[in-house]
């Protein structure tokens, strides 16, 4: 039987650690489908997800995470999903809340729904450079679409079949999705809400975050925020 | 003529004349060899029109009037990296929706090849 929601995990360089993330969604998220988008990996990571019986897409070169999961949301188009869900394959996030993100989607209540690690729900720990551009962009990305915004990097997302087609165009970053596709999605005419989430310390590998690219993220962000308001919007809805 | 305007003619015909040549071998598409083609113009114009330079730099406010020349060349030689980075940035966008289709269509392959053998 093929269910109408699939979870997309980009993955790169996980072996070790992404089988066991797939058991725990199977168990804890039951009747969604799984597909693992390997961007480019050096290492067993596609075989150890074929091992599991989840398809797995390998991308022939290292696109980045953007990159990797925008052909996970191709993916989903093809297929017909109505609803996806993506998540980090490093364990940062918890499958059990998986039903949650997707519960206001199902309802028509948004669009797109965020999971937030600042809402009260558990304790997570940021570099300050990272805690602080994070503060800046979500604060801009508050003023901007005129709801709160406490975590406008969170891949922890579900969203409907409208979102899939707006994350799958050219607008659509190859890097790091951030607060400036929260305002894209805005400018769009599409919603975004966030929910509490519960989520963990990377358990293995390097954070994509890491070295200089705190300032590469702040300066490129404040960039795409700026062409993107400059922008005119072209996403057409389809309703 | 002056010494300095036949090297400069001498330097920008071969110039013009290479570009010429990279896109009769095709070598070098036409679509980039415009601004090559006008860079070697422009040095040729000003090679043997002489009071040119010194009209640009009185035009521009530059005290030393040669040095609107590098000025000149500055321009246009931004102007080429600048379209260097154009077509870098759509290069890479095209290969990434080249990897993304061909991964797509490699695990539909897949697909499809575990189907039949059951």
């Amino acid at each position: 039987m093929r269910s109408d929601t699939l979870i997309i995990i980009p993955a790169h360089n996980e072996a070790g650690g992404i089988a066991r993330i797939i058991e725990d969604i199977r168990a804890k998220a039951p009747g969604a489908d799984i597909v693992v988008v390997d961007d480019g990996s050096t290492d067993s990571t596609a075989l150890e997800v074929s091992e599991t019986g989840a398809p797995v897409i390998r991308l022939p070169v290292n696109l980045g995470y953007g990159g990797a999961l925008q052909t996970g949301f191709k993916y989903a188009i093809s297929r017909g999903y109505l609803y996806a869900v993506q998540m980090d394959a490093d364990g940062q996030h918890e499958p059990s809340y998986i039903p949650k993100l997707l519960e206001p989607v199902r309802a028509g209540a948004a669009d797109v729904v965020l999971g937030s690690r600042f809402m009260g729900l558990g304790e997570y720990r940021s570099t300050f450079v990272r805690g602080m551009g994070m503060k800046l962009f979500g604060s801009i990305a508050s003023v901007t679409i005129g709801r709160r915004v406490t975590d406008p990097t969170s891949g922890f997302q579900a969203m409907n079949r409208e979102v899939m087609r707006f994350y799958a165009s050219d607008l659509y970053p190859v890097d790091f999705p951030d607060a400036d596709v929260l305002i894209m999605l805005h400018r769009a005419g599409l919603k975004s809400v966030e929910v509490p989430v519960e989520m963990y310390q990377r358990v293995e590998g390097v954070s994509m975050h890491s070295g200089l690219k705190p300032l590469y993220y702040v300066f490129k962000m404040f960039l795409s925020i700026l062409v993107t308001l400059l922008r005119k919007n072209t996403f057409i809805k389809d309703v | 003529m002056e010494k300095v305007q036949i090297v400069s003619l001498i330097v920008s015909s071969i110039v013009l004349l290479g570009v010429v040549e990279l896109v009769r071998r095709g070598r070098l598409r036409e679509n980039y060899s415009i601004l090559w083609i006008c860079t070697s113009l422009v040095i040729m114009v000003f090679a043997v029109f002489r009071h040119l330079i010194d009209w640009l730099g009185r035009l521009t406010g530059i005290y030393y009037p040669p040095s609107a020349f590098f000025l000149l060349a500055f321009f246009f030689l931004t102007l080429i990296s600048l379209q260097f980075s154009v077509v870098i940035s759509s290069l890479t966008k095209s290969n990434k929706t080249l990897s993304q289709e061909i991964a797509l269509l490699k695990q539909r392959m897949e697909e499809l090849e575990k189907k039949g053998k059951t």
